[in-house]
């Protein structure tokens, strides 16, 4: 695996990158998806696909989603390797039974016999008032459902190995981009979203997580924009005399439960930031992972920072109140070691 | 034009006053967006999708609307709802994330919620379709004699609930008026790459319901059509399906750099402008002259500028407040 690198790319342009190189070398990938062809994707993760493989392997679909969802899942086990996009997670509601009940499942009932090896790109994620139809993470959703990876990459660099590992990989692997994080210019700005990207090919691979920081005070489990949050509020703690080991978990399925023990067992303390809604989900599974991986190592209950369970406002004050911050993790962390 | 002067004169009033509520919302989503675009900035943060150009589509039902009917409306719901006569105080008030807004601030500009008039809208395409259906089911068990409007774009017609929706609807023969707002693109897709058959009108027979084209983005034929099938829909005699051809004259959400439309296809748009044109033809007929017009216009403007006065001088809602209204 490459590691050296000068260059810098955001994490949009090394998706696009990753998938790019491997439709090179791969005839058999190929990506549909609504504006996914002249727009180059809304966010971008399909930019210059177009020109470069042409309308047969980068296909502009109509807006039917469980048509062409459902499609992916034909092409994918008859010999492709699909790359499908959902403009938005938060429209999985009008195709979710292609999801779950075909693309998830199908290896399974057939003893093993038939592999469904494509990739369902989709963006998530809010912080800029886009409201609660198009601004919710739903990882947990979708790592609740056996059959699924989830992988979430929160730089560059994790990005494009991700997607090549993920295109590679003979499951179906949901591919989470966080909107904050993308380094697109018409959105907020984020300097963690650029990074140093090799421009062969590489994998990264899935399942395995990322110690993001290394801290000996506490261990702050992660993912996606997150990730940035969290290391913001490190370097605000460490000016406090804390310090904060992130791991960003980098794929909810697999999740990397020995890196979390391990994190735990060094930190003895554990706070879980998660975007998604608090209830029923990752925050819950990455404590449960702890307690039971180290329990007799911890000095204080967990405790999470989240999405509380409410639908995600539009207004700025209300939006901002409700995702995790900077703030509420410093807080958070600051109340855990003093306590 | 056989139309009582009244309902002439309304719709190019309503016109005037969508077009109005869409360019000063579009100012001020830019205003403090600049030098750089950034999307999460400024007064109004967050997508934003505007319907200067298809005035004639909602415009056009007015006129035939009864108290109590309900519409479902579109990620574009602005024009819909003001021609509906949804309070525009409170409407700007929630475009703007106030406390006064129709949602408190909670909902945002594709999620406008009225009580009276009767008026919803989705970010999700096609998922106003069922909901119209529905509300159509509520009128017939309740005996109101209303209807339900149901507006989706010509993309959502490639949507499973868009035939699910005519199908339930013809099958029980509800009283709903389904009109696909026909722009051409569903953001950057055309039509012709999208759909099978050139006209979705002609997607009504598979259901054996009327489907009607009105191919001119005119609020006259509109507002023939539209009457014709809501009389019948009013009448029990079951839904329609109408598909208008209109323009998106500004880009899908503002910010969109819009280089799939060509150049040409733009200008072309703008030379047919609805507003301009429906001017032109009332000053031509003798309804309105550009007097009149003029008066109608400083009347409407001085409406939209005093719902975004109204807005801007409301507070926003206390953060905490996030957490009212999951459960009634
Ligand atoms: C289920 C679903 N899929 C995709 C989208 C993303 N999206 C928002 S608007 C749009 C295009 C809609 O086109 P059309 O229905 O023609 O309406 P228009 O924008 O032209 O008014 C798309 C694909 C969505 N909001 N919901
Ligand atoms: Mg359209």
């Amino acid at each position: 695996m490459t590691t050296m690198t000068d260059r810098k790319l955001t994490m949009q342009k090394a998706i696009a990158e990753g998938i790019a190189q491997e439709m090179a070398v791969d005839p058999s990938v190929f990506v549909m998806g609504e504006d996914v062809g002249v727009y180059g994707g809304i966010f971008g993760a399909t930019e210059g696909l177009l020109d470069k493989y042409g309308p047969e392997r980068v296909i502009d679909t109509p807006i039917s989603e469980t048509g062409f969802i459902g499609a992916a899942v034909g092409a994918a086990i008859n010999g492709m390797r699909p790359i499908v996009e959902l403009m938005f997670v938060d429209f999985f509601g009008v195709c979710m039974d292609q999801i779950y009940n075909n693309m998830a499942k199908i290896h399974y009932f057939s003893g093993g016999n038939i592999k469904v090896p494509a990739v369902l790109t989709t963006a998530v994620g809010g912080g800029y008032s886009d409201a609660g139809q198009h601004s919710q993470t739903l990882w947990g959703l979708f790592a609740h459902l056996p059959g699924l990876k989830v992988v979430v990459p929160s730089s560059a660099y994790d990005a494009k190995g991700l997607m090549i590992s993920a295109i590679r990989d003979d499951n179906p692997v949901m591919y989470m981009f966080h909107k904050g994080a993308l380094g697109l210019g018409w959105m907020v700005n984020n300097p963690h979203a650029t990074g140093p990207v090799p421009e062969e090919s590489y994998t990264v691979p899935i399942g395995k997580a990322r110690v993001a920081r290394e801290g000996t005070d506490v261990t702050i489990v992660t993912v996606g924009l997150s990730v940035h949050k969290a290391l913001d509020a490190a370097a605000l703690l460490e000016a406090d005399g804390v310090s904060a080991e992130i791991i960003d978990l980098r794929s909810l399925v697999p999740l990397d439960r020995e890196a979390i023990v391990a994190s735990v067992q060094k930190t003895h303390r554990l706070l879980v930031v998660d975007e998604d809604y608090q209830s029923f989900g990752m925050s819950g599974e990455v404590i449960t992972t702890a307690v039971q991986g180290a329990f007799d190592y911890l000095d204080a209950p967990p405790v999470r920072v989240a999405t509380p369970d409410i639908p995600i406002p539009y207004s700025h004050p209300l939006e901002t109140w409700t995702l995790p911050s900077v703030d509420r993790i410093v807080a958070a962390v600051t109340e855990m070691v003093s306590g | 034009m056989d139309i009582p002067k009244a309902h002439l004169v309304d719709m190019y009033e309503t016109m005037v006053r969508i077009r109005r509520f869409e360019e000063r919302i579009r100012e001020l989503y830019f205003a403090d967006k600049l030098p750089a675009f950034d999307i999460a900035a400024g007064l109004i943060p967050g997508e934003m999708h505007l319907a200067a150009g298809q005035e004639p589509v909602a415009v056009g039902m007015r006129p035939h609307l009864h108290p109590g009917d309900a519409i479902t409306a579109t990620h574009r719901p602005h024009h819909v709802a003001i021609a509906q006569g949804v309070d525009l105080n409170k409407m700007a008030a929630e475009i703007f994330g106030r406390e006064t807004g129709l949602g408190q601030g909670k909902g945002g500009h594709m999620h406008l919620f009225s009580v009276e008039p009767n008026f919803g809208c989705s970010g999700i395409i096609g998922e106003g379709m069922p909901v119209a259906v529905g509300a159509a089911m509520a009128f017939k068990a309740r005996g109101t004699g209303n209807i339900a409007l149901s507006y989706f774009g010509e993309g959502a017609a490639n949507q499973g609930a868009f035939h699910e929706s005519l199908n339930l609807a013809a099958l029980w023969k509800l009283p709903v008026v389904f009109i696909c707002e026909d722009n051409a693109y569903a953001i950057s897709v055309p039509k012709a790459s999208s759909t099978a058959i050139p006209d979705n009108s002609d997607r009504a027979s598979a259901y054996g319901i009327p489907g009607v084209l009105v191919p001119e983005n005119d609020p006259v034929a509109v507002y023939e059509v539209m009457g014709a099938a809501m009389d019948r829909a009013r009448r029990g005699d079951g839904p329609s399906l109408i598909e208008i051809k209109t323009d998106r004259l500004w880009g899908h959400f503002e910010g969109d750099a819009d280089a799939y439309r060509s150049d040409e296809f733009k200008e072309d748009m703008n030379v047919r402008d609805p507003l301009v044109a429906f001017g032109k033809r009332l000053v031509e007929e003798g309804v309105l002259s550009e007097a009149e017009q003029a008066a109608i216009k400083e009347k409407e403007y001085a409406t939209v500028e005093a719902a975004i006065d109204f807005a801007l001088a409301s507070p926003y809602p206390a953060p905490e407040a996030a957490l009212n209204h999951v459960f009634a």
